[in-house]
């Protein structure tokens, strides 16, 4: 038996990223195209948005 | 199927990096490689990394036997003047130098400063980046190398300039000492180029030609400057775009415009270290990375690409143009993915 992908969209770069089974609230995936990190805020329909990231420098 | 592949002026770094590639070419022979200076000299003596890869000594020209794939690795100007001789001895012949890139006479007098001495050939040329002459290159028989800072902003800029949305774009590139080849000069100099970041051509570099013939007349222009690195190109492009574009909006037209490209990377991360194109990790690959971002005050798109100048700017975009030419897949010999680190 097959299992059923599920997608939305990247909310960076509009690329469908998939799942492989049904998810929970704040899990996390990538986005496989712009390697975004991805946080589920919505199960139903699927929604994701961006995680927080960490700057690479403070302003120095 | 297998092919001969001989090369005149097969001493400098783009002759070094053919052999280097033709050597993991699994169609290829390698036939003669000329060098006057090194007549008789073994090839290893100017590719020291081919020791033991390639036992072959150089030739002379004048001693070059027809073979089945001929590469001219000669400086600018060389080649046009002998052309009909070198197609005589070969039914592909390709020309790492700049003398077939542009097809209009006029253009190569103003941009080169001379007449050209075979301006009716020009025409029969087709340019070497598949990326944008993919058809054409099939069953080629003459095909001209391309300028490596040409190729870094064609590649920035294509997506956007096929959609007719630059209004206005800057390049600030940064390149590597082997841009300047195997030759010393006063630059070249080790103190004078090592730890260097050395602006040398603030505006109208030659190579910006090459962008007008393929995207056309877009308002552009680039400044380059020297750094401390061997290998790589680095193209900053500042663009402002004709209509306001989103973020999305733009990974939509890079990838419509890239996906079908064997060698060119989307690079566009929002984390890590290598969010955007590093040409550090490109030093011996054939890829081109592309990548990009949106300066959402002022709509300003900052367009980045990355490449080897010896690899997808000059050799390796020479061989996959070359396999296209063969009816051949167009990745073989070129799938080396790069250092890291580097």
């Amino acid at each position: 038996m097959t299992q059923a992908t599920m997608t939305a969209a990247c909310p960076e770069c509009d690329a469908p990223v998939e799942l492989t089974r049904h998810p929970l609230n704040g899990q996390i995936a990538n986005c496989t195209q712009c390697s975004a990190e991805l946080e589920v805020t919505n199960t139903a329909p699927i929604t994701f948005e961006l995680a927080p990231e960490v700057e690479e420098d403070w302003g120095e | 199927m297998s092919f001969t592949a001989s090369i005149i002026g097969g001493s400098g770094y783009t002759g070094g990096e053919l052999l280097r590639i033709l050597l993991a070419h699994p169609h290829a022979n390698i036939g003669q490689v000329t060098s006057r200076a090194l007549k008789g000299q073994p090839v290893h003596r100017s590719h020291p990394n081919l020791r033991g890869h390639l036992v072959t000594e150089y030739s002379v020209p004048d001693e070059i036997e027809p073979c089945d794939v001929l590469f001219l690795c000669m400086p600018h100007g060389k080649a046009a003047g002998d052309i009909e001789r070198w197609r005589s001895l070969a039914p592909l012949v390709i020309d790492l130098s700049a003398d077939f890139r542009l097809r209009d006479p006029d253009d190569y007098a103003t941009w080169y400063g001379d007449t050209h001495p075979n301006p009716e050939m020009l025409s029969q040329a087709v340019y070497g980046l598949p990326e944008l002459s993919r058809d054409q290159l099939a069953g080629a028989s003459l095909i001209s190398g391309v300028g490596c800072n040409a190729t870094a902003m064609n590649l920035a800029l294509l997506p956007l300039a096929r959609a007719g949305l630059i209004k206005r774009a800057i390049a600030d590139i940064k390149v590597g000492s082997s841009e300047a080849g195997a030759q010393a000069s006063a630059g070249s100099h080790h103190p004078v180029r090592a730890r260097t970041a050395r602006t040398y051509s603030p505006s109208g570099h030659r190579h910006l030609a090459e962008v007008f013939q393929a995207l056309g007349d877009i308002d552009l222009d680039a400044t380059i400057t020297a750094i401390d690195m061997v290998r790589g190109v680095l193209c900053t492009a500042h663009i402002e775009p004709t209509e306001p574009l989103t973020k999305k909006d733009i990974w939509k037209l890079y990838r419509e415009a890239y996906k079908d490209e064997p060698f060119v990377r989307i690079v566009a991360d929002r984390s890590g270290p290598n969010r955007f194109p590093d040409p550090r990790i490109l030093v011996g690959s054939n890829h081109a990375d592309v990548g990009f971002a949106i300066d959402e005050r002022s709509g300003r798109i900052i367009a980045i690409s990355a490449i080897d100048n010896l690899v997808k700017g000059a050799a390796g975009s020479a061989i996959q143009s070359m396999n296209l030419a063969l009816g051949l897949d167009e990745t073989l010999g070129l799938t080396f993915p790069g250092l890291h680190p580097a």
